[in-house]
């Protein structure tokens, strides 16, 4: 016969997830309501503010480049051959542009960010936190909300939109070097393509989700930077954690938002 | 004054807090010894606000630490200045950067007078030309140094020291046990020790407390601690592994 688990351990362990997760789901909306209330001492944050921009942003941009690049490759080549003896090629553009703007740059931006950026924070914040930092700053007298968390949401929710554009902007010449080198396709019909039924909305729709992935990432980052106990090995599942919750988060809200956003 | 009322703490099942009494008058400096794990900085961190108590009360200057939230619990703490037992300082700012930061938050100085302040405190202990290294750049020694300056950057009304000669050489202990001497003949500030380092305790105190099962068993003067025939107090401070403090 085979053994079963019992089923009150059952409920005991799925239960208690429950519980973990809807109070985890709590606890970072409290954080979210107390980054707000920073916002009133933005002016002392600046200087922290700007250097969390120039790590979320500006560092990222390398990483952007390489990813978007192969995104807006593998779309327009991936496009061309699910085009080939039904549609023509002149369309390419088309689809390949809405597809980058709408969703691929803001989707694939994000979790490259989520990697990299949520990562880092939650390890840096981790870090602080099991070596007593964090309770430094509070024994000063300084919030680490104000001081640690405000930042780097701030700087997330500002640079995401940011590499956005540029992730757009690449990927679509990756999908226009394919089209021309690979496919045939001459550069001028592609980008008539891709600016036949664009508009600004789609661009702006983008925009918005990376505003809502970049708060999504920074928030889930700090929340499970400050929760980290014990030592490395605590810091480094709340990192792991960090990155999970937020990669799944970001596919979550990318339906909640495109549903918002955009009425079939 | 400190006035610390029938704190209770536990961690899971575990009680470390049973029900601690304890006043600290001002410009006092009270020592507490006890073994590891016996909650020694639990008392400590519980003191600044940074945990809250089961049950019972902490008052510093007739206020409640534990019913106090937010902005005001912040306000408060500017009382205190506390040495963590790690230092406890930022990895990524420099060493002009981690002491400063108490008066670049709470003070509209301009930045050479945080400068002029922030020299000021590292040569009273003892250092200099170390103001642009990171952390991780400097000796054990050299960073409880740092972490004294920053706590009392800012000249605070309360010290609280958690194993300030820890991992030190006896001859860095006695350097940093002579720093808080001085501070408190320039400053006149109340200071809580928490420590196991009994020459430090000795020096230093003018109340020795010993923390043991979670009470304070024992409060008197370092003269009448090292005279004691108390059996717990006694093996601690000689410290021996036979007695009533069982070590298994």
């Amino acid at each position: 016969m085979r053994w079963q688990v019992p089923r009150t351990i059952e409920l005991e362990y799925v239960g208690g997830k429950v519980v973990r997760f809807f109070s985890h789901t709590g606890a970072v909306f409290i954080l979210l309501g107390q980054t707000v209330v920073a916002l009133a001492e933005i002016r002392k944050r600046v200087g922290l503010w700007f250097d969390q921009m120039l790590f979320v942003g500006v560092r990222s941009l390398p990483l952007i480049v390489i990813t978007s690049v192969f995104t807006g490759g593998v779309s327009a080549w991936q496009a061309a051959y699910q085009f080939k003896g039904y549609i023509p090629l002149r369309y390419l553009g088309t689809a390949v542009g809405k597809a980058i703007v709408i969703e691929l740059a803001p989707v694939l931006t994000a979790l490259v960010v989520a990697g990299r950026v949520g990562a880092a924070i939650a390890a840096e914040i981790g870090t602080m936190k099991v070596t007593e930092q964090v309770d430094a700053l509070e024994a000063m007298g300084i919030s680490p909300v104000s001081y640690l968390v405000f930042p780097r949401v701030a700087a997330s929710v500002v640079m995401l939109p940011v590499l956005t554009v540029f992730a757009d902007f690449i990927a679509i010449m990756g999908a226009m070097a394919v089209a021309v080198f690979f496919v045939g396709l001459p550069g001028e019909i592609f980008l008539n393509g891709v600016k036949l039924f664009f508009h600004v909305s789609d661009l702006m729709s983008g925009l918005v989700k990376a505003a809502v992935f970049g708060l999504i990432i920074s928030l889930v980052g700090c929340y499970h930077g400050l929760s980290a106990e014990g030592g490395a090995e605590g810091v480094g599942q709340s990192t792991t954690r960090a990155v999970v919750w937020a990669s799944v988060l970001i596919l979550v809200s990318d339906y909640v938002v495109a549903t918002l956003l955009f009425s079939i | 004054m400190i006035e610390i009322v029938d704190l209770h703490k536990s961690f899971g099942r575990k009680r470390v807090l049973d029900g601690i009494n304890l006043t600290v008058r001002e410009g006092e400096t009270a020592v507490i010894i006890g073994g590891s794990g016996t909650g020694k900085s639990v008392l400590l961190k519980h003191i600044i606000g940074l945990l809250e108590p089961d049950e019972g009360s902490i008052l510093v200057d007739g206020t409640d630490v534990s019913s106090v939230r937010g902005e005001e619990l912040y306000l408060l703490r500017k009382k205190f200045g506390m040495v963590f037992q790690s230092g406890a300082l930022f990895d990524s700012l420099t060493v002009v950067e981690n002491v400063g930061l108490p008066l670049r938050e709470h003070t509209d100085l301009k930045e050479e007078e945080v400068l002029e302040i922030v020299r000021e405190k590292l040569a009273l202990v003892g250092l200099s030309g170390v103001d642009n290294q990171k952390p991780a750049e400097l000796s054990g020694g050299m960073r409880k140094r740092v972490a004294l300056a920053r706590a009392l950057v800012a000249e605070p009304e309360v010290m609280l020291y958690d194993e300030p000669t820890t991992g030190l050489d006896p001859i860095m202990a006695d350097v940093i046990n002579e720093l808080i001497l001085d501070l408190r003949k320039r400053l006149g500030n109340t200071a809580v020790v928490v420590t196991h380092d009994m020459a430090s305790a000795f020096k230093i105190a003018d109340r020795i407390c010993m923390l043991f099962k979670g009470k304070i068993i024992w409060d008197a003067s370092p003269e009448e601690t090292r005279d004691t025939k108390d059996p717990v107090v006694q093996q601690f401070i000689t410290g021996t592994s036979v007695g009533p403090i069982q070590v298994v």
